[in-house]
């Protein structure tokens, strides 16, 4: 991706103004601080509307009950301690943290290495049948999940994995979308010749993939498992339907559980719960957050 | 020497034992039970395709599908003008914007956090009497009566849409941002030198070569937008109140299967959204790159 400021450096309005606009320079010069002004004016506008509903979920969990009925303020409240109270005597809100954590990091190791080790099989053997396998993983990449919704639970079910943990993170192992993506980058960034070299020295095949080919293809690895990370942390529907024991539950499932729970009558708990399953997300985004984006950047041009 | 090019079904082998268990079995599966009326417990008989006729024929799946275009359409619509305004501003070379990362970092908080979340999150913020969204907009005068956002249809869906707009537009700016930085700045002092002014530069550089990406946010938006469950279902009572009108296709699909326990006509209701998904996918790309086609074979 090339960086935006390599654009603007090429022609700089001093140049232009030079070129085309020296009679009104000054008189330009203030319109267009003006009309500056305003649009960052209508930014920063755009960036409150973004931020508000966080900043009422924040000021209302610090709040009681009786106080977020009256009527919104943003001076934040002192019932804190109270509404967390209220909220843990029903629902563990830290055990779905820990659930939802669990199999996201299990979820995007499994998915990383075995994308990976899938890739580099594609990549550099020839065998029979490759064209035909890596062409009909395509086209079920382009199958949307819930199409074998049903399906799944029934297999979870007669495998007898229903409320158990397997179901969410197994299948992590075959990430289409994962293995096509490093396929890509490692065909045009590993040389076959490295790994001819490798072979010539008595590496066995394992061993070429582990120290040859990861080590290359990691920064992509590192890309996928943040998307595979936030999928999976964010993933409803699955969980829902696997899941049936509260203190099973993943973080979003748990979301679902205190809307119908006792919280839900105190406004301050339910906003103190929602809180703590989003604060943690932003706390990772503010250090994350140019690494996301440029991932991002990066998935939809190399497309 | 052994032939190495074995070890290539050795590294292969995980991925497809898991991918024919976990995901192509289970499609299959689902596509058996559409033509039965299994129900979750004791035999499936096979029906042939009574579930298909009962679909087209289902007042509510005809909802559903209608509320989820809704939904999405206006979401798309919203969020892809703002990303553009947005990707105009941070590109214009004249007036040169300071703060883009500060910017696309804010914007793009909402699409981070767990849908679920927001959906709780806002399904009591737009609570009639008691959120504070009402009180906000009464207090600075926008507002006299409180808006019962979640319990009118039309407000309801308005509601769904603009969440998700809120949630994405940050993300469709990104991917527009990275499209537009990928076009070649000769283009655009060329346009410049030629005395061509905002709105032209835009309509006719920037929009044409940003083609096969907003291609990728379209396809990728309604896939997504297709599939909406999270927040309809979180939003209200889980079924799509008030009055239908949060009732998307994929929540019906929900019920059908694990509230009513109508596994065979819900798995009837799953291959009808996969066609229609990739129905309109078709349709999407044929209308963006089917006219291009044509041209070149005239040329």
């Amino acid at each position: 991706m090339m960086d935006r400021t390599e654009i603007e450096n090429n022609v700089t309005p001093e140049k232009l103004s030079k070129r085309t606009l020296v009679p009104q320079e000054s008189k330009t010069k203030k319109r267009r601080s003006l009309i500056k002004g305003i649009i960052y004016a209508l930014l920063i506008l755009t960036a409150v509307i973004c931020f508000i509903p966080f900043l009422m979920m924040l000021v209302n969990a610090t709040r009681s009950n009786d106080a977020i009925l009256t009527g919104f303020t943003l001076i934040p409240g002192t019932a804190l301690m109270e509404n967390y109270r209220t909220m843990m005597e029903y629902v563990n809100i830290w055990n779905g943290f820990k659930n939802s954590l669990i199999i996201s990091v299990l979820v995007t190791l499994l998915t990383g290495y075995f994308s990976a080790l899938t890739a580099y099989g594609f990549a550099f053997y020839t065998f029979k049948g490759k064209n035909f396998l890596f062409v009909f993983m395509l086209v079920m990449m382009m199958v949307p999940g819930q199409l074998g919704l049903i399906g799944f639970y029934e297999l979870c079910k007669n495998l007898g994995i229903l409320d158990t943990f397997i179901p969410l993170i197994i299948p992590a192992i075959a990430s289409p979308f994962v293995v096509f993506f490093l396929r890509q980058y490692i065909q045009t960034t590993l040389h076959p010749s490295l790994i001819e070299a490798a072979r010539i020295d008595g590496a066995s095949e394992l061993r070429i993939f582990h120290t040859v080919a990861i080590p290359i293809m990691m920064p992509a690895v590192a890309t996928m498992s943040i998307f595979t990370f936030i999928g999976s942390w964010n993933n409803y529907i699955v969980p829902l339907v696997v899941l049936f024991s509260p203190e099973k539950y993943t973080l979003p499932v748990l979301m679902g559980f205190l809307k119908g729970s006792q919280v839900a009558q105190n406004l301050g708990s339910m906003y103190l719960g929602i809180a703590i399953s989003v604060v943690p997300i932003m706390i990772a985004f503010l250090f994350l957050s140019k690494y996301i984006v440029n991932s991002i950047s990066a998935g939809a041009v190399k497309e | 020497m052994k032939n190495l090019n074995n070890y290539g079904y050795a590294f292969i082998a995980p991925f497809w034992i898991i991918f024919l268990i976990f995901n192509i079995y289970p499609v299959g599966l689902t596509f058996y039970y559409s033509f039965t009326n299994y129900s979750g417990s004791g035999t499936a008989e096979v029906v042939g395709f009574a579930n298909y006729q009962r679909l087209i024929a289902d007042s509510y799946f005809v909802e559903a599908f209608f509320n989820t275009w809704k939904i999405w359409g206006v979401n798309f619509g919203l969020q892809i003008v703002i990303a553009l305004i947005l990707a105009a501003i941070f590109s214009d070379m004249r007036v040169k914007m300071k703060g883009l990362s500060f910017f696309r970092s804010i914007f793009y908080l909402p699409n981070l956090i767990t849908v679920s979340s927001v959906a709780l999150l806002f399904g009591i913020l737009l609570d009639w009497q008691h959120g504070s969204l009402n009180m906000v907009l009464m207090n600075i005068g926008i507002i006299s009566q409180p808006i019962n956002w979640l319990n009118e249809p039309a407000s309801a869906q308005l509601s769904v849409s603009l969440i998700l707009t809120w949630m994405w537009f940050g993300h469709s700016f990104i991917v527009v941002m990275a499209g537009v930085s990928g076009i070649s700045t000769d283009f655009y002092e060329a346009a410049l030198i030629d005395g061509a002014n905002r709105w032209q530069t835009f309509t006719k550089i920037t929009l044409p070569l940003l083609k096969p990406i907003l291609l990728y946010i379209m396809i990728t938006s309604l896939i997504g937008g297709l599939q909406l469950f999270d927040l309809p279902m979180l939003l209200t009572d889980g079924i799509g109140s008030p009055d239908g009108s949060l009732n998307t296709m994929v929540l019906y699909l929900y019920n059908q299967a694990f509230k009513y326990n109508n596994y065979g006509y819900a798995a009837a209701v799953a291959y009808g959204l996969f066609i229609i998904t990739v129905i309109f996918s078709a349709i999407v790309f044929k209308s963006m790159y089917g006219n291009e086609r044509k041209q070149a074979r005239r040329v």
